[in-house]
């Protein structure tokens, strides 16, 4: 390996879903050299399966809306462990974001006046709360996700960004000061492992869905970056906090957007109850997605779920009109035929709660920084290192993300992480080399990988691995239960770091990458498993039946997991927004 | 037991491409080609194929099944399995890697030339640009192609010309553009295309129609083009 080749990047981004092909942009705008590692051609990526919309204060549904509304929706969703900071940040700036995605071209659907069109969703208010439901969600049909991707995917060619296409990245390369100097990748095409040298390195390497066994995330979510951050000792954060969709496709996992109950529909119990208006009688259908989640498994645990095994309910359209689901919602039409064998027109679809977003990740500060924790608890900045979107956690979605702010999130901070580094550019970087150590410590698990003739099979590890996660870390957790999953983890790791490998060829070997990601997945899993059985209380999406009460006095805050020893650190949400005083905690009722 | 046979080509091993037999027990259920050939790499590490959101969104599952191309994600097998059996290529006309992945190199290059995104150089609102909804359900039918060269190599002057004819993907992008009332790059796209191969050698066969698995209508795009071709040039 002492021969192996070096490519030189001003910046390079890993990851070329929304996020990552933001951020490219903004730097391939500058001129500076960028490359975008990704796993899979860019428009493969999982931002194309976004379907609802990008939710953003433009004032077009409502002339006087304001995004400082949209700030008090988000923080209240996050059950108050969002960075405040970060949050007005992102609904501040977002208007601009958004209307720059439309001057690219996205094709947004549109009101009689020619505005964006925007839609209810989720947890959206007026006035604080006090003003009723907000319509702020803007979107092109029901396939928001893909128009944006596509739209980024084309700036970026029309700026001549250099694409690494169906290239892996495997770890990160870090110098003698500790800072980051690049990642290892493979090129899926050749198997040429190679040195991607780089001043700044991104991570937009999106979410990890598929640590659990009913998912709607695409195959290829599996925490890369997640894995290679803390395989190189970096902390992450909130990592107990995962969103559950009310609304997957029963048996197939796949999403349908709650632009649905956004347009009008509502779930229903085998009863035909709207059950909904018992659990949340103002917002009912459009709580927060923890809140509808956590509800309807309660139906289905009270007898009250359809289905010949009552392990669903049913998401009722047919009321809003066959015009109105062609134009509003067609893709969904698409997917209910396909997965559910149910045509919405007429008959419900059976849906489920099904592990859907991470709000955790890689803590950062604003500027796309990746920051850790000194042995004094005092934040430090990882030179080098960059993330943004899902793998970041920044974080504007604390403990439970609203609908439509993925989007937002993706595209303010991919923005914000390529104005940052554009600065330190021109400002100069100066890191140390990698010594030919440096990248050998980046090879080791590949090389460990490649040599792995005996131990078990990696689809077989994989779903071991998802069972444990769905049992044992799902949407009602319990300390005795989470601490027996960690143990079947613990026991699992072993084998996993000797999945076999029996496909030695360098031509497209996806064996080799499935390998690779499944050490990512135990990565996640194991500081979701952690962080999940330290925060011994109920908040967002972490939902504990021995910890019922949200408990601000001993956990408002963040939690910060360091691999080397796996413990678990607190560390505070930042409550000091620059425009406005905070807004301070209170009962979360929809 | 169904029987599922399978193109299978390793350059590394293999000094010509062969069809590997396999035997799938469905357990009476009507599930997905992918579904089928997840299983198989179960079984059978080394068999290579893309896929990614398996919900028919990111076209990377495109294959030739049982005859017909298509996404392996939303093909059950009720459609796809004729006499017992299913079989699965990848696509044609392009070369092959490894088993069902193509290299789609010239599908891509094609998608490149002709310029697909917005031109418009006039200076941008403080808001968006506006666009009333009719002008914007222009955009619908063509704007949703996911970019799996389903129709592109199923098409014949694609296969004869892949490196001259834009092929029926392109083309539906190009109109894409050419139809958005926000783009004013209409007189460049338009003597782009203004060639004997790009667009003139569309024969209407209508293969790109049949097998799009967004249900997207390439050759009606292409009429709309040769129309703006024809209006242009008098």
């Amino acid at each position: 390996m002492a021969n192996m080749r070096t490519m030189s990047f001003d910046a390079v981004i890993v990851g070329g879903g929304g996020s990552g092909m933001r951020a490219a942009l903004q730097l391939a705008q500058s001129g500076y050299k960028t490359a975008v590692i990704t796993k899979v051609f860019p428009t493969r990526s999982h931002t194309v399966s976004a379907q609802g919309g990008i939710t953003c204060a433009i004032a077009s549904d409502d002339p006087n809306d304001q995004w400082q509304w949209h700030m008090y929706d988000t923080i209240k969703g996050s059950d108050y462990i969002g960075d405040q900071e970060a949050i007005e940040y992102m609904c501040k700036t977002g208007p601009e974001a958004v209307f720059e995605l439309e001057h690219m071209g996205l094709p947004f659907s549109r009101n009689e006046n020619g505005r964006i069109y925007q839609r209810p969703f989720g947890g959206q208010s007026k006035d604080f709360g006090e003003g009723g439901q907000a319509a702020r969600t803007c979107a092109a049909a029901d396939r928001t996700g893909h128009a944006l991707l596509h739209t980024l995917y084309q700036g970026n060619l029309k700026n001549e960004t250099v694409f690494l296409n169906e290239w892996f990245a495997v770890d990160l390369v870090k110098n003698s000061d500790n800072a980051v100097v690049g990642v290892v990748a493979i090129n899926i095409e050749t198997g040429e492992t190679v040195y991607v040298k780089s001043k700044a390195t991104v991570f937009a390497t999106g979410g990890a869905g598929r640590i659990y066994a009913s998912t709607t995330n695409a195959h290829i979510c599996t925490g890369d970056g997640i894995g290679m951050a803390l395989r190189a000792g970096f902390p992450v954060q909130d990592m107990e906090m995962w969103q559950f969709h009310p609304t997957g496709i029963h048996g197939a996992g796949t999403l349908v957007t709650e632009g649905c109950r956004g347009e009008g529909g509502y779930l229903i119990n085998k009863d035909g109850e709207r059950f909904m208006e018992r659990y949340a009688p103002n917002a009912k259908d459009l709580a927060g997605r923890d809140v509808v989640a956590r509800s309807m498994v309660q139906e289905i645990l009270a007898g009250r779920g359809c289905g010949e095994n009552g392990d669903h309910v049913f998401l009722k359209l047919d009321h809003l009109g066959e015009e109105t689901l062609n134009a509003k919602l067609p893709g969904i039409l698409e997917l209910s035929r396909t997965f559910a064998h149910a045509d919405p027109i007429v008959e419900p679809i059976p849906v489920v709660p099904t592990c859907h977003y991470m709000m955790g990740g890689i803590p950062t500060n604003v500027d796309g920084q990746a920051l850790t924790l000194d042995d004094q608890g005092k934040e430090q900045v990882v030179d080098g290192f960059y993330a943004c979107g899902e793998a970041a956690c920044v974080s504007v979605h604390g403990a439970n993300r609203l609908g439509g702010n993925s989007l937002l999130d993706l595209v303010v901070f991919g923005r914000a992480s390529g104005l940052f580094i554009e600065k330190q550019l021109r400002e100069g970087i100066d890191l140390k080399d990698a010594t030919e150590d440096d990248i050998q410590r980046a090879m080791k698990v590949l090389n460990r990988i490649n040599g792995s003739q005996e131990g078990e099979k990696a689809s077989v590890l994989r779903a071991e691995l998802q069972t444990i996660m769905q049992n044992h870390f799902g949407v009602f957790r319990s300390g005795e239960f989470m601490k027996e999953g960690i143990e079947k983890l613990k026991a699992l790791r072993p084998r996993i770091e000797n999945v076999q490998l029996t496909d030695t060829s360098n031509a497209f070997n996806t064996a080799r990458i499935e390998a690779l990601e499944l050490q990512n997945l135990l990565e996640v899993a194991e500081a979701t498993a952690v962080a999940a059985e330290w925060r011994t209380e109920s908040r967002g999406a972490h939902a504990r039946e021995d910890f019922q009460e949200r408990d601000d006095e001993n956990w408002l805050c963040h939690s910060v997991y360091f691999p080397h020893d796996q413990s678990v650190a607190k560390r505070d949400v930042n409550f000091t927004p620059k425009t406005r005083e905070a807004f301070e905690p209170k009962v979360r009722s929809y | 037991m169904l029987e599922v046979s399978i193109y299978r080509y390793n350059p590394e091993i293999d000094s010509e491409p062969y069809m590997q037999e396999f035997q799938f027990d469905t357990q009476g259920k009507d599930i997905m080609v992918l579904d089928v050939l997840e299983k198989l790499k179960t079984e059978d590490p080394t068999l290579v194929f893309r896929r990614s959101c398996r919900e028919g969104v990111c076209g990377s599952d495109g294959v030739n099944i049982s005859g017909k191309n298509g996404l392996a994600c939303i093909t059950p097998l009720s459609e796809a399995v004729k006499n017992n059996k299913l079989v699965i290529r990848p696509l044609p006309g392009l070369p092959v890697i490894r088993d069902l992945v193509i290299d789609m190199s010239q599908f891509y290059a094609q998608y490149e030339k002709i310029q697909p995104y917005l031109i418009n150089n006039t200076p941008a609102p403080a808001i968006e640009r506006l666009q009333s909804p009719e002008d914007r359900a222009k955009l619908d039918g063509l704007y949703e192609c996911i970019l799996c060269a389903c129709c592109s190599t199923a098409c014949p002057s694609f296969w004869w010309n892949p490196d001259k004819f834009i092929g029926p993907s392109g083309l539906l992008q190009a109109y894409r553009f050419l139809a958005d009332t926000r783009d004013t790059g209409t007189e460049d796209r338009l003597a782009d295309l203004d060639d004997p191969f790009s667009v003139f050698r569309c024969h209407g066969i209508m293969n790109c129609v049949q097998v799009c698995p967004k249900g997207l209508n390439p050759t009606k795009a292409i009429g709309h083009i040769r129309s703006m071709l024809l209006a242009s040039g008098t």
